[in-house]
């Protein structure tokens, strides 16, 4: 390949997918904008169509809402994404490259996808910091950690992080002791510290007091642009709070997308979701 | 629980180095330099059950450092701990040379089952350095290839514990059968010097205690160390939340396999340690009630703290040498009920107990 660094600063047309620069291997290439493209997914358990021929297209750097009533297919679209479920027909690729069907769910979690649960689990008997020295992207391997030092770099990142999920003065306390709310926000910060591409949240607000709901929205305001987050929620005042686009599932595909406004003005969310 | 990332404080080490002191100095000079009128002398008996305890202290650290850390219960320690030993006791048998019962460079047990020549595993077994060799590789091995073929396939919690129940079983009666060549059910015994020393000289005894005094406490430190370190609280992460750890991108197995192999060379060097001083090795080493019993040493000194089941194992082995000469034939129910009652009202041991009455005076 002839594509010189100047090339690449003068911004120059390239007609392949990275741009003509040479991907790192297991680097995700976002050079065309999206980071996600699910095209045609469907998925059925025995004979029940959890996800019918969905589209969805998540650009990089964005924040966008799922909402759906339940059995839309909202979890098993986050399954077929970390390779949980693999889908019966359809396409996903993460950036331009990855095929997310051929690859298996460590292999999709070591590419950058990260993945909170509805329920938070955090290492209890650790204390706050510890957790995300834990979870901090780093050589796993035995022999580096019986060695490990923290350089001041990373000590430095962790306590950013700490101070993003607002628990800097907790730093030293046993996650267990953390409230429900701060348990979630201590996960999403051990998600952020693998330093993922792309962020799945699962419901991150149920059960959360409306304060800590609040909070939750700042955190996730604050990371747009700087990740891409994809938020399947219900608490519809939550999504208002923060979606920038929301994707509105119904029985297994699409129904409609776009402003809040808009979806909440569509006559047919109105129907099926919103209700009349 | 809070995890510490130092080693220790001001006071751990002022602790430690008294206990060096103590074991380094003050016996050997109250065993042999004092007379034996004097009240303040220590008998070789002594001596030798104090340095026999100091072994079952190492084999306590080792178990608590995979079951009070890593969350995996070993029921078959006592068997790395026996190979360690019957790696020792070759060699010692063979330094017996010409002066058994049956004067022949034979060990007595070959003599006595008209074998002529040595089995091809005694090759080497007359040099020190090869036997230490084994001391470290046979446990170790064995050790790593268990360990890697159980935790690949994700063998945990309690079947874990019943195979390695098992696997102690299996080689007892191994050991037991006079065809495997290791003195059958009279093991090895009767050893008479160790490079060199005369082992019937208390001078050698005392030796042998401040060596196993000394490995105390750098096996301690090795275990503090780990703990303290990053892989330390990766372990206490496969402890409490395993699948989680591997959302986080590690794989438990290295961990695992590493931790579980030094636990039981640790058990081997402490196995070898005992064996010159206590003058036997036999298969019963090797019952799994051994096993189960360095269990119970750890849990009643408090699992997930090293010093803890340091002091169970001295507590529980203190408590048997006492009452196995008063009153013998209650030893077993004593130690059931000691177990027992640990469970029920001591779950943290008794550096737990330990902590709470400090903190209620605090």
């Amino acid at each position: 390949m002839n594509t010189t660094t100047e090339d690449l600063q003068q911004g120059r047309d390239f007609s392949t997918a990275s741009g003509g620069r040479i991907l790192a291997p297991g680097e995700v290439d976002v050079s065309h904008g999206p980071i996600l493209y699910l095209e045609g997914i469907s998925v059925s358990f025995d004979g029940f169509k959890a996800l019918n021929n969905l589209d969805l297209t998540i650009e990089s750097g964005e924040l966008r809402c799922i909402i759906g009533p339940n059995g839309a297919g909202k979890t098993t679209m986050m399954d077929v994404i970390t390779g949980k479920t693999r889908p019966d027909s359809g396409t996903a690729f993460l950036g331009q490259t990855m095929d997310l069907t051929m690859l298996s769910e460590p292999e999709i979690a070591h590419l950058g996808v990260g993945r909170k649960f509805q329920k938070p689990s955090v290492f209890e008997n650790h204390t706050v910091f510890e957790n995300l020295e834990l979870a901090m992207k780093t050589d796993k391997r035995v022999w580096r950690s019986l060695f490990a030092r923290l350089s001041g770099e990373e000590r430095s990142r962790i306590e950013e992080t700490l101070a993003l999920i607002k628990l800097s003065d907790k730093a030293n306390m046993s996650a267990g002791l953390l409230a429900h709310g701060q348990k979630q926000w201590l996960e999403i910060g051990m998600l952020l510290m693998q330093e993922p591409k792309l962020l799945l949240l699962d419901e991150p607000v149920a059960g959360m007091t409306d304060f800590e709901t609040e909070r939750t929205a700042e955190l996730l305001n604050e990371l747009a642009g700087r990740h891409s987050i994809v938020v399947v929620e219900h608490d519809m005042d939550f999504v208002g709070s923060i979606a920038r686009t929301v994707t509105v599932l119904h029985e297994g595909s699409v129904l409609a997308e776009g402003s809040m406004d808009q979806v909440q003005n569509d006559e047919r969310v109105i129907e099926v979701y919103l209700g009349r | 629980m809070t995890t510490i990332t130092k080693l220790y404080g001001v006071k751990g080490w002022l602790t430690l180095a008294l206990f060096s002191a103590g074991v380094m100095i003050l016996v050997p000079v109250l065993n042999l330099a004092v007379s034996s009128s004097n009240p303040l002398h220590i008998s070789d008996y002594s001596v030798s059950l104090m340095g026999k305890i100091m072994c079952y202290a190492v084999v306590a650290l080792a178990i608590d450092l995979i079951w009070g850390y890593a969350g995996i219960l070993s029921l078959g320690h006592g068997l790395f701990f026996a190979l360690g030993g019957y790696a020792m006791g070759m060699y010692l048998m063979r330094m017996i040379g010409t002066e058994g019962q049956y004067h022949s460079h034979l060990p007595d047990f070959m003599v006595f089952l008209d074998w002529k020549e040595l089995p091809w595993y005694w090759t080497g077994s007359d040099h020190f350095w090869f036997a230490a060799l084994l001391v470290v590789l046979v446990p170790g091995l064995l050790a790593f290839v268990f360990g890697y073929f159980a935790f690949r396939s994700r063998i945990k919690g309690v079947y874990f514990s019943i195979i390695t129940q098992a696997l102690t079983f299996a080689f007892m009666l191994l050991f037991f059968r006079n065809e495997t060549g290791f003195g059958g059910n009279n093991g090895f015994t009767d050893f008479k010097r160790i490079i060199g020393f005369a082992l019937a000289d208390p001078a050698t005894k005392t030796g042998l205690f401040m060596a196993t005094g000394l490995f105390l406490i750098m096996a301690l430190l090795l275990c503090r160390y780990i703990v303290t370190s990053k892989f330390g609280r990766v372990l206490a992460a496969i402890r409490d939340h395993e699948s989680r750890l591997m959302f986080c991108g590690y794989n438990p197995l290295g961990y695992k396999l590493f931790v579980w192999t030094l636990s039981a060379v640790l058990c081997g060097i402490a196995g070898a340690l005992y064996v010159p001083q206590v003058g036997i090795i036999n298969p019963g080493e090797m019952s799994p009630g051994n096993s189960i019993e360095i269990a119970i040493w750890a849990a009643v000194g408090g699992r997930g703290t090293l010093i803890g089941p340091l002091m169970g194992a001295a507590i529980v082995n203190g408590a048997k040498s006492w009452f196995t000469v008063a009153f013998p034939e209650y030893w077993l129910y004593f130690l059931g009920l000691l177990f027992v009652g640990v469970t029920l009202y001591m779950p943290a041991g008794v550096v737990g107990v330990a902590q709470q009455v400090k903190a209620r005076f605090k």
